[in-house]
């Protein structure tokens, strides 16, 4: 492997996964004050009325209180976080130009296969930018935007503005306050009126900086009757100390446009995962949120719906799997207020080895929500006694013809379901990742080919990885 | 073939195979009979190794000349035991032909794999469609059976194990399976079907009939012994 100059400087002593050394160029001393909120803002050359959002986030950050009624962050110093770090001088414009380190990672993860086989463009970060981008030539054509919010705040500023913070504003919780004032890269997507993007749209991210949290933001337009199908996959190093990850997503989902939005998160165990993410549907718009939370030490969230317009869809289809130490705490909120809107939300946990995973559900139905139907569905799969699997279904219906159904299911992983597949051959790891992959199929299907067969690959590994 | 030696298991606390002594040999059917609970399930279950069943550390089952009480079932499935199961369980997200892509582990290619599923559910008269549904799940007794014989066929056993593959199963289904089960007789395979009742007898004739009760071999005979107890049960037996 080829060093480039900057690398030398950092001890990389990595026990366990796949770690690159880090080529960070410029790196702002770690902690958070207004003047690191200031010069984040400055190193972008970003417009003033950003500086002044970061910086009015900044203290509306200092004054909201940790959630406490979730799971447990007592141990987030954010004194010890790096609020930014730029991975390389300027966006490689070309893979070949990329250093060979960020290039091998990604080759580990498979980018250039993904590109190749049947991506539209990809937005890959690395640190807290986006290093490389391509764009087909195909998106351009159709007046299709996707580049890193960065970018799009320098080219495409009176779009950023008109929407930054209006569905998440810094004041929604602590965490979305935090991004708002440290932002730093995620992807922006404007579809124009009618277009449909026929690939789904992709990016890739990554923490690979020691005590590096990742604050990225990213807006999604979809304009009247477009169609757009996002997907970010996260999958980290393993480093040994905590890291933070707060990223917060709006996405704009205007009449009769369609937006499904897919995650698949793998960070490693160490990572706090605290996202929030939002969307407003309005007329015969329709929303759907695919997330798939397999990594992290604890992950918060709660992809939303704000079912504004007559007849809006929303949709939260979620996996969540908890291994030993690790708390997955998720769910979905949706928000009916309009008539005839409807909401469905399926979600399946996972708990092995001691993990945690809590499904937390807001659905919220307004007297102007008239007609309106709420299907919840939410199953939690036991591997073994010391797991743990907990639900928080709130419901606040304020209209009377409204259609809600509810199902809840708690089930252990049977021994005679092992011994069945035991008996004809399969060694036990293998049966569990069988009856796990067969218990989150419901939600696997719905996501794309390539992405649910690593899925099952992870949880096939989880499962071997904790025998005995 | 297969040999069980001083067979002791119990559930928990309760024991319900006695001290049994028998040998498979190769090449024959073997038809097990007794009374509800008699402890004949227990013995093929204690053949392929479920977790549940503790065997006494005297217990020895031996096949083609190694001991194997100690193995996990997988092991035992590898070596070539196959146990069809009374109530086949349902496994929601997984059908047949991902169930035994991973039981095969390579030893066939998936396209050849799936011909094969396709040739045999219309030799059992299943619709196609099954192949691709989660297994069992919604199926009806005789699909169900169906779809474990379907299983043994592809994993092709030397020691098969049938436990009630009749039962649930209406008259039609019932033939179809018991003349696909006759076909899968030959020299090399020892099939052990456990049932009540002496129909299936009539397409796959055994070569013995052993009888259990309180988890002993009470009696063993030919064909001749399943059509008693078909006509005077189980009383007349010492």
């Amino acid at each position: 492997m080829t060093k480039t100059k900057d690398s030398q400087n950092i001890d990389f002593d990595y026990k366990y996964g796949f770690s690159m050394p880090d080529t960070s160029v410029v790196r702002i001393p770690k902690g958070i004050n207004e003047e690191v909120v200031r010069q984040i803002s400055a190193l972008k050359n970003e417009p003033e009325w950003m500086t002044d959002i970061r910086v009015k986030s900044y203290q509306i950050f200092l004054e909201k209180q940790m959630p406490e009624w979730g799971a447990d962050l007592s141990a987030i110093n954010f004194d010890e976080i790096t609020y930014f770090a730029r991975a390389t001088k300027d966006q490689s414009s070309s893979w070949e130009d990329l250093p060979a380190e960020i290039k091998e990672t990604y080759d580990k993860i498979g980018v250039p296969e993904a590109e190749r086989n049947f991506l539209a463009g990809v937005s890959a970060q690395y640190d807290s930018e986006v290093v490389y981008e391509s764009f087909s030539k195909e998106l351009n054509k159709i007046g299709v935007i996707f580049c890193d919010m960065d970018t799009a705040l320098q080219k495409y500023p009176e779009i950023v503005k008109e929407y930054f913070t209006t569905l998440i504003p810094p004041h929604d919780n602590k965490f979305a306050a935090l991004n708002t004032a440290t932002w730093s890269g995620g992807s922006f997507v404007y579809v124009p009126k009618g277009v449909h993007v026929k690939l789904p749209l992709q990016a890739y991210f990554r923490i690979n900086s020691e005590r590096f949290g990742q604050f990225e933001r990213t807006l999604i337009i979809a304009e009247e009757d477009s169609q757009v199908h996002y997907i970010e996959g996260c999958t980290a190093p393993i480093y040994t100390t905590d890291s933070l990850h707060a990223a917060v997503v709006e996405i704009f989902v205007k009449p009769r446009a369609k937006v499904r939005y897919t995650t698949v998160q793998n960070w490693s165990n160490n990572v706090y995962n605290l996202v929030t993410k939002r969307a407003k549907a309005e007329d015969h718009a329709l929303m759907e949120w695919i997330d798939c939370n397999i990594g992290s030490k604890v992950t918060m969230k709660y992809p939303s719906v704000y079912l504004v317009g007559d007849y809006a869809r929303g949709e939260v289809l979620s996996i969540a799997y908890a291994g030993a130490n690790q708390h997955q705490d998720a769910g979905a909120k949706m928000m009916h207020m309009a008539p005839h809107t409807s909401s469905r939300i399926v979600s399946k946990s996972i708990s092995k080895a001691g993990g945690r995973t809590s499904y937390r559900g807001l659905i919220t139905v307004t007297p102007a929500a008239t007609d309106s139907q709420v299907y919840v569905s939410c199953d939690a799969l036991l591997l073994d006694e010391t797991s743990r699997s907990d639900t928080y279904p709130y419901m606040k219906i304020k209209n009377n013809e409204v259609e809600v159904q509810h199902e809840a299911t708690v089930e252990k992983i049977g021994e005679e379901k092992l011994f069945y597949l035991m008996s004809r051959g399969i060694e036990r790891s293998a049966a569990e990742g069988m009856l796990v992959n067969g218990f989150i199929e419901p939600v696997t299907k719905e996501i794309p080919f390539e992405y649910s067969i690593e899925l099952n690959r992870l949880i096939n590994l989880e499962m071997a990885g904790s025998v005995g | 073939m297969l040999q069980v030696k001083n067979l002791t298991v119990s559930i928990g606390e309760k024991q319900i195979l006695d001290n049994l002594n028998f040998t498979f040999e190769k090449g024959k059917v073997y038809a097990i009979m007794g009374p509800n609970g008699s402890g004949k399930s227990t013995l093929a279950a204690s053949i392929m190794g479920h977790p549940l069943y503790s065997i006494s550390p005297k217990s020895k089952i031996i096949f083609n000349d190694v001991e194997i009480q100690e193995e996990e079932s997988y092991k035992r499935s590898k070596k070539g035991i196959f146990l069809s199961f009374q109530s086949p369980l349902t496994l929601s997200g997984v059908n047949i032909f991902q169930l035994l892509r991973v039981a095969l582990d390579g030893k066939m290619e998936p396209l050849a794999l799936k011909n094969k599923l396709k040739d045999l559910a219309k030799e059992l008269k299943i619709k196609e469609e099954l192949i691709s549904r989660s297994l069992n799940d919604g199926f009806s007794g005789g699909e169900k059976k169906k779809m474990e014989v379907m299983q043994a066929a592809i994993m092709e056993p030397s020691f098969l194990m049938l436990d009630e593959i009749d039962t649930g199963v209406d008259i039609d289904s019932l033939k179809t399976i018991a003349e696909f089960i006759s076909e899968m007789k030959n020299n090399d395979r020892t099939i052990v079907i456990i049932t009540h009742y002496n129909r299936i007898l009539k397409y796959v004739s055994p070569d013995e009939v052993l009888i259990i009760i309180n988890g002993k071999i009470a009696s063993q005979g030919s064909a001749e012994l399943a059509q008693k107890i078909e006509t005077k049960g189980y009383g007349w037996i010492e």
